[in-house]
């Protein structure tokens, strides 16, 4: 019995077992190195963390919409990194705007809540438009199928606004009063990021507020409690997961301006394939479906990505590890789920998964 | 019978925000640079005053029944209503110039919409609109065999247009050059052409249906017998087959050119056919496989000093290899996401196709895989003194590769294990439970798609001689899941098919490339919402996806 079991299954585990020993051992080796040579300085290390915290925080915003359509329908809205740049992209011709008038500088704090309400709203109604025309048609068709819809409406995003808005970056204004420092903890840090970062937390706290305060959100989760009993309890499910998708959307279109504050190389129609991508890398590392997670799971993997360049990939000898950056998300993806699928706080479905 | 207004304005108002869109997204005036018939007919006009007359034939059509003037009036209003949104966007225009936000909304597509007139051309922009969707109208009116035989001459003037490429090499080809002048100025028809060749057809349409309501029932309703149904499938095979194998002769270069890529996206869709469409398995990192291949070609066969093959190898010996190490990379990738199902293998495999570009950009990797630079001066094959140096030697290779390719697939289809695949995608749980080993059987479907995959790449590296990690982008993964969708999954028919419209028609119309992917990406919905088998559809997909429509309708669970 134990012979036929062993010689049934346990290759693949040892295999697996292997690989889980060496990713760690790879990764202790680099660690391990990097400050046996002290290559950095303290005051760099928290430059680069505190900027992670902040890309971090944008990712988090973006996963929390991952989390949320998941938790409701068991689907990966594979277009969300679109829609974090249908808002973001939309917004930076009104940014441009308020920066000819004047008002962008006058009243900063002001504007930016505009150019976000704006952002939001844009990115709330193209998230509502997918769902209608995309998702919803085929809330009882195989799992594959809305997969590939969602590529398709990726793709159809990316490209209509390239259409409309043309295909070169475009910068947000600077804003004057975000240029300074700030003494953090005795560093010097650029006030944007941490504006960015409480901004983010800010709106987060809102939105775990929404869900377990209002009668929405209440019924949010009911519905992806059992679908079929909150319908037994008068719950209108196609308004649930419209609202979901919208506040999704909302908090992508959010997203999207910070980015713009916080990154001076712009925006494009292609900027949303990576955040994307890494925002969901954060919600799996959280545990999808799990709110507070999919917050953690951001910040997490900001820090991850800001410093695990520096921090394990040059202490193995790797040159010009920044350029690897990008691959860092999908390899800490990867790992996420061979060592636990479920997630760091765990999933909070995870009985639910097909 | 009573028009139903609203449903009349709802259909015009779909068609008019389509209609903005397109103008807005610069569609419209892209496509106005390119003279179908004449001078007169553009692309633009096909683009927006299509869609005129199809709010006209829809709205006249949710009407079920009716007299033809009451089609006529149904039409014309939905036409009318179909132009309002753009009409706006042009009066917008007069005050408000938007071309620094909205950079399609130009003076070009002002120029184009309103008849070179300014806002006075507005007139006859509802004129004309109101006359398609009239015209739309009408179209749904008459007769069945009439309409057939209009809507098939139509058909068949707008695709000898849009296509004139393909048709006036042909014809050059065959005839010389001067036979492309008798029917075409420059790349449009000429008008009377069009107008010859749409009443043919029409006629033609016209006359075999007449003599097919004619024949007598019991000659069509008769069992054909065996012998006859083989004979007639041997001779279709001698003609495809005679066909391919003169393709580059009619086609000429560049067209030989374009039935190469066709070719490798047929290879690359047979693999992941066999990963997606028999074992189930969403791969969307599919393009990896492919790297492997070209770059183990490239490295293996190179003249400059990334050469890891110490000269001894030239293109046949390399071949093998680089599918060998495509298949074993296709097990090493495999083994990690076994347990992974669905959308999550989905992203994961997107994860490694993006590690593994970036790996091939980066630095570090450099002195073995070039970095950006990529690797330069991949030998051309050779065999017994013929050198594959033309696209037309590359089509023969390519399509002999595709043949091996096609026949593996549907041996394998047929096979035990191809049996194991299709269950273990119908249910995975109950395949394990009947004894089907799944481990190995999602490990053989990721190293056998790895390997068509692998295969299509050496054949690539040595086309292009040179090989760049930017030509490995998801795109290439996106465009083989998108064929083999359109196509239909699992079908093999399907996959050529799919691969001719999504690969070989937009190379013919590479002036709109960049509308591409927009078009691929509202084909893939409206697919998935109107025909999700694809195509030409393998009958078990085609049975799962409309099972609910025979019972009932499935709860929201």
């Amino acid at each position: 019995m134990l012979r036929r079991t062993l010689s049934r299954v346990s290759w693949v585990d040892v295999f697996l077992r292997i690989f889980q020993l060496v990713a760690a051992v790879v990764i202790l080796i680099g660690l391990y190195k990097t400050f046996t040579t002290a290559r950095y300085s303290s005051e760099q290390w928290a430059t680069l963390a505190f900027a992670g915290l902040a890309q971090g925080s944008i990712y988090a915003l973006i996963a929390l919409g991952y989390t949320l359509v998941y938790g409701i329908l068991l689907m990966i809205n594979f277009a969300h990194g679109e829609i974090y740049m249908t808002g973001a992209f939309s917004t930076v011709f009104l940014a441009m705007y308020f920066n000819r008038i004047g008002f962008l500088q006058s009243s900063p704090v002001l504007a930016i809540i505009v150019l976000i309400l704006f952002s939001a709203a844009v990115s709330t109604s193209i998230a509502v438009l997918l769902e209608r025309i995309a998702y919803r048609p085929l809330r009882n068709a195989p799992r594959l199928i809305p997969l590939i819809t969602a590529i398709g409406a990726s793709f159809a995003l990316q490209y209509t606004f390239r259409g409309l808005f043309g295909s070169q970056f475009r910068a947000y204004p600077d804003i004057a009063v975000l240029k300074g420092t700030w003494n953090i903890l005795g560093f010097d840090v650029p006030l944007v990021q941490p504006v960015v970062f409480l901004a983010a937390v800010l709106l987060m706290v809102a939105l775990y507020w929404f869900v377990e305060r209002t009668k929405t959100g209440k019924a949010m989760r009911a519905v992806s409690e059992d679908k079929a009993v909150a319908r037994l309890m008068g719950i209108d499910i196609d308004r649930i997961i419209v609202s979901t998708f919208a506040l999704g959307g909302a908090l992508a279109g959010a997203a999207g301006v910070f980015n713009g504050l916080f990154r001076p190389q712009g925006v494009f129609f292609l900027m949303g394939f990576f955040p994307g991508i890494k925002a969901f890398t954060a919600a799996v590392l959280g545990g999808i479906g799990n709110i507070p997670g999919a917050m953690m799971g951001g910040l997490l993997l900001g820090l991850i990505e800001a410093l695990g360049p520096n921090l394990i990939l040059e202490g193995l000898g790797i040159p010009a590890a920044n350029q690897l950056k990008d691959a860092i998300a999908f390899l800490v993806l990867v790992l996420i789920l061979i060592f636990r699928p479920q997630g760091i706080f765990g999933e909070r479905l995870a009985e639910k998964k097909a | 019978m009573k028009i139903n207004w609203k449903t009349t304005l709802r259909y015009g108002l779909i068609g008019g925000v389509s209609a903005l869109y397109f103008s807005m997204i610069g569609m419209v005036e892209l496509f106005a640079g390119r003279n179908l018939i004449g001078t007169t007919v553009n692309m633009g006009h096909l683009l927006l005053y299509g869609g005129m007359l199809a709010a006209g034939l829809l709205a006249a059509r949710a009407h079920h029944q009716g007299k033809l003037a009451q089609h006529a009036v149904i039409g014309l209003v939905a036409g009318l209503s179909a132009a309002i949104p753009t009409a706006l966007l042009v009066i917008l225009h007069e005050f408000i110039p938007m071309q620094d936000v909205f950079v399609s909304v130009n003076n070009a597509l002002i120029r184009f919409l309103t008849f070179e007139r300014g806002l006075p051309g507005l007139l006859q922009f509802f004129l004309a609109s109101g006359l398609l969707g009239l015209l739309g109208g009408l179209f749904d009116g008459i007769p069945t065999d009439y309409r057939r035989a209009v809507g098939t001459g139509l058909a068949g003037v707008a695709i000898v247009a849009v296509f004139s490429d393909l048709v006036t090499q042909v014809l050059t080809n065959l005839f010389g050059r001067a036979s492309v002048n008798i029917f075409f100025v420059s790349k449009a028809l000429k008008p009377v052409i069009a107008l010859v060749l749409l009443l043919a057809i029409a006629a033609f349409v016209f006359m075999r249906d007449r003599r097919k309501a004619n024949a007598p029932a019991a000659v069509a309703a008769a069992p054909l017998d065996k012998r006859a149904a083989l004979r007639k499938q041997v001779i279709l095979f001698v003609i495809i087959g005679a066909l391919l194998a003169i393709a580059p002769w009619i086609l000429g270069s560049f067209l030989s050119q374009v039935l190469f890529e066709v070719g490798r996206f047929v290879l690359l869709g047979l693999g992941l056919n066999i990963v997606v469409g028999y074992a189930g398995l969403l791969d969307l990192g599919y393009v990896a496989f492919f790297a492997f291949g070209a770059y183990t070609m490239g490295l293996l066969t190179t003249t400059t000093n990334l050469n890891l093959g110490g000269g001894v190898f030239n293109f046949w010996l390399a071949l093998p290899i680089a599918v060998l190490v495509s298949v074993l990379f296709g097990v090493l990738l495999g083994f990690p996401v076994l347990s992974l199902r669905g959308d999550y293998l989905a992203i994961v495999t997107l994860g490694f196709g993006e590690i593994i570009r970036i790996l091939a950009l980066s630095d570090w990797l450099k002195p073995i895989m070039g970095g950006a630079q990529g690797v330069l001066f991949i030998p051309t094959p050779e065999i017994f003194g013929i050198v594959f140096d033309s696209p037309e030697s590359m089509y023969y290779l390519v399509l002999a590769a595709a043949l091996v390719a096609a026949f593996v697939s549907i041996r394998l289809r047929d096979s035990r294990l191809g049996r194991q695949w299709m269950a273990m995608r119908e249910d995975e749980d109950v395949a394990e439970a009947m004894g089907i080993n799944t481990v190995q059987t999602k490990l053989l479907a990721f190293a056998i798609g790895a390997g068509f995959s692998g295969l299509g790449g050496a054949i690539f590296a040595a086309r292009l001689g040179n090989i760049f990690p930017h030509s490995f982008n998801l795109l290439i993964s996106i465009n083989a899941l998108s064929l083999i969708i359109v196509g239909g999954l699992g079908s093999i028919p399907g996959v050529i098919v799919g691969a001719i419209a999504l690969v070989g028609l937009p190379e013919l119309l590479r002036e709109f490339q960049e509308y591409r992917l927009l078009i691929y990406g509202i084909l893939l919905i409206v697919m998935m919402l109107n025909r999700p088998e694809g195509f030409l559809p393998a009958e078990v997909f085609k049975r799962e996806l409309h099972a609910g429509e025979i019972t009932e309708p499935a709860e929201v669970e």
